[in-house]
């Protein structure tokens, strides 16, 4: 027996103390002040931002490996350092974030376990290869685009360290997404085989990079209902500040003159302009794939999370010896004190 | 010395005193940053944490910045005009001047740490005189280097005295890296007959605090790196560098 089954012990267990909680935070909430990590919380409010910032944090790591499959074979020495230090920053990311869910009292070693597990998620888009240099464009463009579009509303997300490892990156991001447009831009104004693979990129990556934003809010689908009373609680904490599919249109409308600009097409014969909405009207997403690949059936799923297994156990052996090394060290110190 | 590579000690040391300097020298300093620099780019996604992963590609960053330099300077006073990309992914094999050291396929971490030790040490020490090139461009390049190169031997460093002094697995496999890496060693020595006693004196110290043995003298070693005879690993690693560039001769990118 833990004790857990034996109720309250004292009275911080008790209704009285969750009410105080309650109030404490909602207070906070309903003036949009910020919750730190001294701020008494609902558990579920903790939950739910330990889940996010991991799978985010998991997302940088993972994310780390599309790209860095071109690192070796960047098509010149300059973008070759574009990419290795885009590539790093992306691991600064995976490290801000994984301090960000460290003040919520996890540590992350547990949430690299749970990753490695399966047991939590990361964004479903890095389960796509990158068979070409183009990709590495396309990435920067759309993915990041997207990235941004969804993260920008997360620097005023009611959890201080959250919000403030997200401005930092957003920042980084932006030059991310620059450097990805310009890889294509450079690709277009190429030769005609560049030309074709900047193409054939962008419609490949197009969609996936739609379905980045979630799933739609009108819970049409087989999970729908759940995510429809997540995303309600997300934003009621002030976690999530617009609907899925509002994002998405924003990240469409701001998209499609860019790819004019470009001169490459997008991928779907239903795009057009619409005077009556003042958007760009797009076409059906391919929702099956998309539940498809976030349920572990995508070209990359094995791969990305066996390759991210074998870095982390071919690893254990040299993070065992530092925090040997450490141990011994500490110990010799107390002992010449 | 009119004949190519015919000795790049000798050419190291003439370049230094002669007033002049000769285009093989720097580029076999500038070949040793660009496939060093390609190799640590493998460690991206691999490294034992995630810390390492921004190391790793911090240092290779630096010495791809310092192969860029150097490359560009080359071409210069080589007289051919040929551009950094032109320098990378235009030679064939036996037109590189790097030692083999930093072409060996990546192996374990204890395996990088030996030779990210022995190469920095190296070329630090290199890089110090180099501060004094009649050359201002290559002058300029080996002072910022050497800020650079300082932090990836004291990185190394500090790692070899944790696997040497860290667990039983970990000082088997650092004494096992040292042993692997030590018929490499003479090249970079030969290098720098100037340099090379003082980095050496620096890593024998390191091992000793790690409580490391100096590996024996190797029975074979590696030679030819600087006049363009390399290992069986060049051939991949450059095949894999440049297959994309060469695919489409002329593109901009």
């Amino acid at each position: 027996m833990d004790g857990s089954q034996v109720g309250p012990l004292n009275a911080a267990e008790t209704e009285d103390y969750a009410q105080v909680v309650e109030e404490h935070f909602g207070g906070l909430i309903d003036a949009d002040q910020r919750i730190e990590p001294r701020d008494a919380m609902p558990a579920a409010y903790r939950d739910t931002l330990v889940r996010q910032m991991a799978q985010h944090a998991h997302s940088e790591i993972i994310g780390m490996q599309p790209e860095g499959n071109w690192i070796t074979r960047a098509p010149s020495l300059r973008r070759k350092a574009i990419l290795m230090a885009k590539v790093q920053d992306e691991a600064g990311h995976g490290l801000y974030l994984y301090s960000a869910a460290e003040t919520l009292g996890v540590d992350r070693s547990e949430l690299l376990a749970k990753l490695h597990a399966g047991k939590q998620k990361y964004s479903s888009i890095f389960n796509y290869p990158t068979l070409t240099w183009a990709d590495v464009g396309a990435i920067g463009w759309l993915v990041d685009g997207a990235a941004i579009m969804n993260q920008v509303p997360l620097c005023r997300c009611s959890y201080g360290p959250y919000a403030r490892a997200m401005v930092r990156i957003c920042k980084e991001e932006s030059f991310h997404q620059r450097q990805g447009f310009e890889i294509l831009w450079t690709l277009a104004r190429g030769t005609e085989a560049q030309r074709e693979m900047a193409q054939d990129a962008v419609d490949r990556w197009w969609w996936p990079s739609l379905m980045m934003f979630g799933p739609p809010d009108t819970g049409e689908n087989v999970n729908g209902a759940a995510t429809q009373s997540h995303t309600k609680q997300s934003m009621a904490w002030g976690i999530k500040r617009f609907a899925n599919d509002d994002l998405r249109q924003k990240f469409v409308d701001m998209t499609v003159p860019q790819a004019e600009k470009l001169g490459l097409t997008l991928p779907d014969p239903d795009l057009r302009w619409s005077e009556e909405r003042g958007h760009w009207d797009f076409g059906e997403i391919d929702w099956e794939e998309f539940w498809r690949v976030l349920g572990g059936d995508g070209p990359c799923n094995a791969q990305r999370l066996a390759h991210r297994r074998q870095a982390h156990e071919e690893g254990a052996w040299v993070r065992e010896a530092a925090a040997a090394y450490a141990a011994k060290h500490a110990a010799r110190g107390q002992g010449a004190a | 010395m009119t004949e190519a590579g015919s000795g790049a000690a000798t050419a190291a040391g003439a370049s230094r005193h002669a007033g002049r300097v000769d285009p093989l020298v720097v580029l076999g300093l500038a070949d040793d940053a660009l496939v060093y620099a390609q190799r640590l780019g493998e460690w991206l996604t691999r490294a034992p944490e995630i810390e390492e992963d921004m190391a790793l590609g911090n240092i290779g960053l630096d010495l791809l910045g310092q192969a860029r330099g150097l490359l560009t300077r080359v071409g210069e006073l080589d007289g051919t005009g040929r551009d950094e990309d032109a320098l990378a992914f235009w030679r064939d094999e036996r037109e590189f001047r790097n030692v083999q050291l930093v072409e060996r396929p990546r192996g374990d971490f204890a395996h990088e740490m030996a030779r990210l030790l022995w190469f920095s040490a190296h070329r630090l020490e290199r890089l110090r005189q180099e501060q004094q090139s009649p050359d201002e461009v290559v002058a300029g390049v080996a002072g910022k280097a050497v800020k650079e190169v300082a932090y990836h031997r004291d990185h190394a460093t500090q790692w070899v005295l944790r696997l040497g002094d860290g667990t039983e697995e970990s000082r088997a496999r650092m004494q096992q890296a040292l042993v692997d890496v030590a018929p490499y060693l003479p090249e970079l020595t030969e290098d720098d007959p100037v340099g090379a006693p003082v980095a050496r004196e620096y890593v024998e110290a390191v091992l000793a605090e790690a409580g490391l043995g100096a590996p024996p003298e190797p029975r074979w070693h590696a030679r030819g790196g600087r006049t363009g005879i390399h290992s069986e690993a060049m051939g991949f690693l450059l095949a894999e560098m440049q297959h994309l560039h060469r695919t489409h001769p002329g593109a901009s990118w």
